[in-house]
């Protein structure tokens, strides 16, 4: 698929009425030039490239607009994600085409003409002038689309004075008979050499040579037409005639499992959309055991009547296939939407994709109707994770570091871990480390009785402690293999202990003399 | 009349099971490993029941979550898995939970899943979601000062806790002495630790004030040392050069 003037349609999109010429500019090589225009500007002989300066000499009345790059690449990812109810595998072909892969997709839509047909419906009501293609392999069809494709758009209302040349406009598409002939008898081999894509000299090399069509490249021995225009000539040939198969990377990796449902009226309720859904949870459920199978991570799509598209994902820790259990994840992730669930005119699509699947063996509940202590915690992890975020519920991994803060950090609690093995404290010794750390360390007043000694008294949170005891200094020094400058303050630990019994951890930041002239003393932890 | 008469012993009987007593230590009591404070709560702290830790003052913020965390090593053994949900602002002002510093308590940090919630409210619906989780041994449950945990908040926790068998470890900021449906209230003191050699700190000590127990236990105060190799509460060794007022009345006692 090929939207030739994504730019242009992006524009008029929120400029309605608001016909050209208009030319998308931008600053290169120098001067303001032609970066896309559309269709009026096109008709009249402007191309991308051109200078704008030229542009103006040629057709006065030019409208220019700053070209935005960033906001077409959103609107093709927008386009892609509407896509995404065709087939799971799509692909960007940046920066104005897609290309799908709907190998086994197209008998839910009537076949292939069938889907061919949704798909225009569905970009052309959203405005989009496209080309497409529908072909063996994703190259072939991406050279269709871009020089031999057909160009459909919706009925816009075009000035005739100043076209000469339009091209045929479709009015209403979706209803009649347009589609009807397979694109591909339109002749891969009718397309200019320009189809492969090899620059301005080398295309123009080969028009002199005689060879117009891919039809004249495909006639010739291959090992001369390397040596001449390049090995890269001769792959994308091979490639575009389907000689060679070259399969997409599709935005996504297609998921283990689809279970989707269309309807013929959109649903708008939300009982009704539950009740979907738990009939999707169901299905794919059953579908999964016959596997011997459980899913991961379960991906919810909401297709609106409009194209736009809602995902909600939920992961769990365990492999599962209960519906019940897949639904109340659902309800929980649904009710922590900072925006709900807004149907608009409705859903026409709902879809449930298994991301990730695992084998998960038939089990057997316990005999004294207890359940596995493990399970009920790793769903209670889910859950939770599901509620407050996956941040939100953490288990302590080891760190490999020996600076403080690092050798201590927790990660989400469905991710798999090192445990955190080292920081024995050798028997008899008391805790050497605190139980909690303040995050950032909070700086202190420290009065020492020498520069670099040990505290004496300090001052924190208001209030100041005498230091009765103390350990240390324990020297950790800064991770200096890692910065650039090969530097960075050593920190002098200290256990201290106050006339109340309370007991800190605190270090000096910076070696006295050394490394500083007046360190500043920081308290990094609290123990018990 | 007696217990035998049919009618009657079965209406007891489902009363019994309508209202299942509170914190009773049905569910078994878990040793302390101090005989002296295992006697005076009636054989240990009741598993399965909402225990209050408070500090004495806020300063004594990190004697009383290690208090907890040494109750939850207590009751889960070596191998329980134990929640600890706080939420983001007792986090920021208390400090985070340090994994090598768990290490130093004698607990396992894999033992222990942390639990952030964004306020009061969030921090309370999971706390009850956790109690009713019978995989876990305890849940240590930190939320600030709030109006949300009153009397019937607690008893709400307090049942699913006797339901599940979980025992809840309710950290509290200090000062507040709301009614709650707790089977116990402890008062926990920093206090100073028995020298090491070179004047360094000792073992964690602490001093501890059962302030109310459900069980009937006399309230008391009790200066207790932790012992990180055998993960319990010991006598505190009598190393010091000048004992504390306290201590020499829990002497003298």
């Amino acid at each position: 698929m090929f939207l030739p003037l994504l730019s242009a349609d992006n524009w008029l999109r929120e400029h309605p009425r608001q016909l050209g010429p208009r030319a998308f500019v931008d600053r290169a090589q120098g001067a303001m030039r032609i970066m896309a225009v559309d269709e009026i500007a096109e008709a009249l002989g402007l191309t991308p490239g051109m200078a704008l300066a030229d542009a103006r000499a040629r057709v006065p009345e030019l409208d220019s607009v700053p070209y935005d790059p960033q906001a077409d690449a959103q609107l093709l990812d927008r386009l892609a994600d509407a896509c995404d109810r065709f087939t799971p595998s799509v692909a960007l072909d940046p920066p104005d085409g897609l290309i799908l892969d709907i190998t086994g997709c197209a008998h839910l839509w009537d076949g292939e003409s069938g889907l061919v047909t949704a798909l225009a419906t569905l970009l052309v009501r959203q405005g989009m002038t496209l080309r497409l293609a529908l072909a063996d392999t994703p190259d072939q069809a991406r050279a269709l689309a871009r020089h031999g494709g057909e160009l459909l758009r919706a009925g816009r209302r075009i000035r005739p004075s100043q076209i000469n040349d339009v091209r045929p406009v479709y009015d209403g598409v979706g209803t009649g008979d347009m589609l009807t002939h397979n694109p591909e008898t339109v002749g891969i081999e009718a397309l200019s050499v320009r189809a492969l894509g090899l620059g301005e000299d080398r295309t123009t090399a080969l028009r002199r040579a005689g060879l117009v069509t891919l039809g004249d490249l495909a006639a010739r021995p291959r090992s001369p037409l390397a040596a001449r225009f390049g090995a890269d000539a001769v792959t994308r040939l091979a490639r575009i005639l389907g000689e060679e198969d070259v399969r997409i990377t599709p935005r996504r990796t297609p998921p283990a499992l689809t279970c989707a449902r269309r309807f013929a009226e959109p649903v708008a309720r939300t009982d009704f959309v539950h009740a979907a859904l738990h009939a999707l949870a169901a299905d794919a459920g059953a579908e999964l055991a016959r596997r011997g199978q459980g899913g991961r991570i379960f991906a919810v799509q909401l297709f609106r009547s409009d194209g736009a598209r809602q995902r909600l994902q939920i992961e769990t820790g365990q492999a599962t296939r209960d519906p019940d259990l897949v639904m109340r994840l659902l309800g929980e992730r649904i009710e922590t939407l900072s925006d709900p669930l807004d149907p608009g005119f409705g859903y026409d699509l709902i879809r449930l994709d298994i991301a990730v699947a695992e084998p998960l063996a038939a089990t057997q509940p316990g005999l004294d109707g207890r359940g596995d202590g493990a399970q009920a915690l790793s769903l209670l992890t889910d859950r939770l994770s599901v509620r407050l975020g996956a941040g939100r519920v953490r288990r302590f991994a080891a760190g490999d570091s020996h600076i403080p803060e690092c050798a201590g950090f927790t990660v989400p609690a469905g991710r798999p871990v090192l445990p955190l093995t080292e920081h024995a404290t050798p028997a008899g010794e008391p805790p050497l480390r605190p139980v909690r750390m303040l995050d950032p360390p909070q700086i202190v007043d420290v009065i020492a009785e020498v520069p670099d000694g040990p505290p004496r008294r300090f001052r924190w949170r208001r209030q100041t402690h005498d230091i009765t005891a103390f350990e240390g200094p324990e020297r950790i020094a800064a991770e200096w293999w890692k910065r650039r400058d090969g530097a960075g303050l050593t920190r002098d630990y200290y256990r201290v202990e106050d006339s109340a019994g309370r007991r800190f951890w605190m270090f000096r930041h910076g070696l006295y003399g050394a490394e500083k002239t007046s360190p500043d003393w920081y308290l990094h932890g609290l123990f018990g | 009349m007696t217990d035998s008469h049919p009618p009657l012993a079965h209406l007891k009987r489902q009363i019994e099971a309508l209202s299942p007593s509170l914190g009773d230590g049905h569910r078994g009591r878990a040793s302390l490993g101090l005989s002296a404070l295992d006697a005076r709560l009636g054989g240990g702290i009741a598993k399965g029941a909402v225990h209050e830790v408070l500090p004495c003052t806020t300063e004594d913020g990190a004697s009383a979550a290690a208090f907890a965390l040494m109750l939850a090593a207590r009751i889960s053994g070596p191998v329980g898995k134990i929640l600890w949900i706080a939420t983001d602002a007792q986090l920021r002002r208390g400090g985070q939970p340090y994994g090598p510093g768990l290490r130093g308590l004698g607990l396992d940090p894999d033992q222990l899943i942390l639990v952030t919630a964004p306020d009061d409210l969030a921090c309370l619906k999971a706390a009850s979601d956790s109690l009713a989780c019978a995989g876990l041994a305890a849940v240590i449950i930190e939320a600030g000062e709030t109006k949300r945990l009153d009397l019937t908040a607690s008893r709400r926790l307090a049942l699913a806790a006797e339901r599940s068998g979980v025992t809840a470890l309710l950290l509290r900021p200090g000062e507040s002495v709301i009614a709650s449906a707790a089977a116990s209230r402890w008062q926990v003191t920093s206090a100073p630790s028995a020298r090491l050699p070179g004047q360094a700190p000792g073992h964690p000590m602490l001093l501890l004030s059962l302030v109310r127990h459900r069980g009937g236990a006399r309230p008391f105060d009790m200066m207790v040392e932790w012992n990180n190799d055998d993960r319990s509460f010991c006598e505190p060794t009598l190393l010091r050069g000048v004992s504390s007022p306290v201590e020499r009345r829990q002497l003298a006692a």
